[in-house]
């Protein structure tokens, strides 16, 4: 292997320092990049250390190696240290060996380089597959003129610091400022209930409109970040926080030209230079799934060729150059995201992440984890949304409301929006939810409410005459919590005292008779069936409003058989057979006990006319998916779990719309 | 939230049971919410009432005061009806908080509403 003996004479100290260095830089490539040097000479050289990767450029490079000789090649890899040297003879890359290997040369940060080189039978490279830019990924040249960026870079003033409003900062890798709404790095997200005073400056009003008008883009933006990045700067590879903002982000590149690493999470990474004056915009998967970032260096490896101006840097490394980074000020500009994120990337979505599917608990602090994540959370969230709605109460909650004495004290464990707080006006009434969202409405509507878990409910024992737990227990997600939240109704009555109960079922026919729902539903018209089903959703959490005729159940999220396949009985041995809880299907039978049902957020119909729907940029229908988690009751079921329960007798059960029923009395 | 509502809550941090009872009430606004008296209805309420726990919580408001106990024959003394209807139901605790007397924790009273909710380790399942 050794090709450098000089006969028996002996090496001096510096000739076998060198030696051994080229017999490294050999080792190295053999090991690092399955390059294989030969001991004999060829026309291809192997140049470690004169690669763009340690900062020889293209040039300097080719000036010393076409003093030994005309080239057919040089190939310099991206963020390689070394290129490949391709002669058109032996002679010259013979004579190139000799001369060039174990010299110095200076690269462009003016640091002294030694060139270690070997012959190789050819230059192995690898070439990538044509590379394309990440999906949705737009890089639009020259977008604005020279004096446009001379008066937008004119225009932002990194002096002021002093009550100036909109936030500066400078970090670790740039500068930055914000506009519209400050960007908080903390938990990368902005504060959307607090713009800044004086939005977006004037100048990028107008720039804005006429990309609109142009149709780069589609969303009028509302948040302007601009970042100065000197040579040397950069910024981590991240992805935009989906629920902070909308699908669209562009970023105008303005002073310099500036390569940006985009890579998708299986490993792709392209190379995308963003030339000066240029606007890149960012949709659907390159906003969503790829991170984007700057490498913090102080040369960019970009395209020879005096052609090239925007786009993938290739791996085409016949063309590979280095180029000297100047100052470069990105204009960014997002919206800020209403609603929440819909994206189809639920395994980057903050919004949507989570680490495993939900599966059927196996402990009570899973049961509390799943309860949070597919009850809680999920009724927060839609809460506000349904306030305006009505919806109304269903009689023979309101007939036993009504039985009771004049001055009963009765307590609605899981109220929702109150509903049934005010149907008689002789009791004294007070609702509890374990949704802030929903208990806020109860107060507005000048009922008494609190906010407290159905297991663990603070009032003293047996100081109620009533209780009312309309569509609650079957959000507790084992046995054990389905009876100890009944168990938690009866400490609350009175001897004597009585407590109405109304869980979901699994049969959605009943002795032949299909519940009022999904009779109602064979008539709706799409979006009525919608409408009504997130109603008939919501009320599982107690918030009971509707906007339309009740058609369906105390508590159908619209998922009603159409076949009656279950017979009595058949329950009992009905169990999950995988942990993972299957997602039901709306408006079919159920196949599970434990189920997830998912509920269509629909968007926000409040008052605030700026949130515009999902779907204005004419994106297919995005409307996000939540999964509530159900545990549907069978024939007997809601009886057994009350036999759990003691001091308390069931006086009453029956079947009601979809739903088991009972009342239950102290004892 | 009403002193009606308060007589009935009690603490349910884990282990305090009925020590958990009455909650100490701080209150930094209180509201004044007229309500239709129905003589009938307040007479149901007083022997439901925690008597020592009301009496309590008034003074903690500095409402005029209430008797030591329910006045003989009081469902047709209309002016102590009249004076527990205002009590018990009329005055409205807008922001404040609710104590534990046994473990201390305190509970967010915000626009009317108590936050009882607790983490998990305080709760008795």
């Amino acid at each position: 292997m050794n090709i450098n003996h000089k006969g028996g004479l002996k090496l001096n100290k510096i000739e076998k320092k060198f030696l051994r260095k080229q017999s490294k830089a050999r080792h190295v490539l053999l090991k690092h990049e399955g390059i294989q040097a030969v001991s004999y000479p060829t026309q291809s050289l192997v140049v470690a250390n004169g690669g763009l990767g340690n900062g020889v450029s293209r040039k300097q490079l080719l000036l010393a190696l076409e003093k030994c000789g005309p080239m057919e090649a040089l190939l310099m890899p991206p963020n390689k240290p070394y290129a490949f040297a391709i002669y058109k003879t032996i002679e010259e890359s013979k004579k190139a060996y000799a001369i060039l290997n174990g010299k110095e040369i200076i690269d462009d940060l003016g640091q002294k380089i030694i060139l270690y080189l070997n012959f190789v039978e050819k230059a192995q490279w690898k070439r990538m597959r044509l590379q394309a830019l990440p999906p949705g990924l737009l890089v639009v040249e020259e977008i604005i003129s020279s004096e446009d960026e001379k008066m937008l870079l004119e225009s932002v003033n990194w002096t002021g610091n002093t009550g100036d409003q909109n936030f500066q900062k400078s970090l670790k890798h740039r500068r930055v400022k914000h506009f519209g709404y400050e960007f908080h790095y903390e938990n990368n997200t902005v504060d959307k209930d607090k713009p800044l005073p004086g939005g977006l400056p004037d100048i990028c009003n107008s720039i804005l409109e006429k990309w609109l008008k142009e149709g780069y883009i589609k969303h009028k933006p509302d948040q302007l970040t601009i970042n100065q990045y000197e040579p040397g700067h950069g910024i981590p590879a991240h992805i935009d926080t989906h629920s902070a903002f909308e699908d669209e982000i562009i970023s105008l590149s303005l002073g310099a030209e500036i390569v940006m690493d985009f890579k998708h999470p299986e490993g792709v990474t392209v190379q995308v230079m963003l030339p000066r004056r240029s606007l890149l915009v960012m949709t659907g998967e390159s906003r969503y799934l790829w991170t984007h970032g700057i490498t913090p260096r102080k040369f960019d490896t970009v395209q020879a060729s005096e052609q090239f101006k925007g786009g993938i840097i290739t791996s085409d490394i016949g063309d590979l150059t280095l180029s000297k980074r100047g100052i470069r000020t990105s204009f960014t500009f997002r919206k800020v995201r209403r609603m929440p994120c819909n994206c189809s990337y639920s395994s980057v979505c903050d919004r949507q992440r989570k680490a495993t599917p939900p599966s059927l608990p196996e402990s009570s602090k899973e049961a509390w984890q799943l309860e949070q994540e597919h009850v809680h959370r999920v009724y927060d969230l839609i809460a506000r949304h349904f306030s305006s709605t009505r919806h109304s109460p269903w009689p023979r909650i309101v007939e036993f409301l009504k039985a009771l004495p004049s001055g009963s004290i009765v307590a609605d464990i899981g109220c929702g929006n109150g509903k049934y707080l005010g149907i008689n006006k002789e009791l004294y009434m007070i609702g509890c939810d374990r949704s802030q969202n929903l208990v806020d409405i109860c107060r507005e509507r000048q009922f008494q409410a609190l906010v407290c878990d159905a297991l663990s409910v603070p009032f003293r024992s047996e100081s109620f005459d009533a209780c009312i737990s309309i569509a609650v227990i079957h959000h507790f997600s084992t046995a054990e919590r389905r009876v100890a939240a009944l168990q938690e109704l009866a400490r609350l009555l009175r001897p004597g005292g009585q407590a109405l109960i109304y869980v979901w079922a699994m049969e959605q026919e009943y002795k032949n008779q299909k519940s009022k729902y999904l009779k109602g539903s064979k008539t709706s018209q799409e979006d009525k069936e919608e409408i009504n089903r997130i109603n008939s959703a919501t009320t599982t959490a107690g918030l009971l409003v509707n906007q339309t005729p009740d058609l369906g159940s105390e508590d159908q999220a619209s998922s009603v058989p159409t076949t009656n396949n279950i017979q009595e009985g058949e329950c009992t041995s009905r169990k999950v057979p995988s942990s993972e809880l299957p997602v039901h299907t709306n408006r079919t039978s159920f196949h599970s006990q434990d189920v997830l049902v998912p509920w269509h957020f629909k968007g926000n119909p409040s008052k605030d006319k700026d949130v515009e729907p999902f779907g204005l940029a004419g994106s297919p229908d995005p409307s996000p998916v939540f999964h509530r988690y159900y545990h549907v009751f069978c024939d007997g079921e809601l009886e057994a779990s009350c036999q759990a329960v003691g001091d308390v007798s069931v006086l009453q059960s029956y079947y009601d719309q979809g739903n088991w029923c009972v009342v239950l009395q102290k004892v | 939230m009403k002193l009606l509502t308060h007589n009935l809550l009690s603490s349910h941090v884990r282990g305090v049971g009925t020590r958990g009872f009455p909650l100490r009430l701080q209150a930094t606004e209180v509201r004044i919410n007229p309500v239709e008296f129905n003589p009938d209805f307040v007479a149901r309420m007083i022997p439901k009432v925690e008597w020592a726990a009301l009496v309590q919580a008034a003074d903690t408001l500095n409402l005029e005061e209430v008797p030591k106990e329910p006045t003989q024959g009081y469902e047709h003394d209309e002016t102590f009806l009249r004076k527990m209807h205002h009590v018990l139901l009329e005055v409205d605790v807008l922001e404040g908080t609710l104590q534990c007397p046994e473990s201390g924790r305190l509970f967010p009273i915000s626009r009317g509403i108590p936050n009882m909710l607790l983490n998990d380790e305080e709760t008795e399942t």
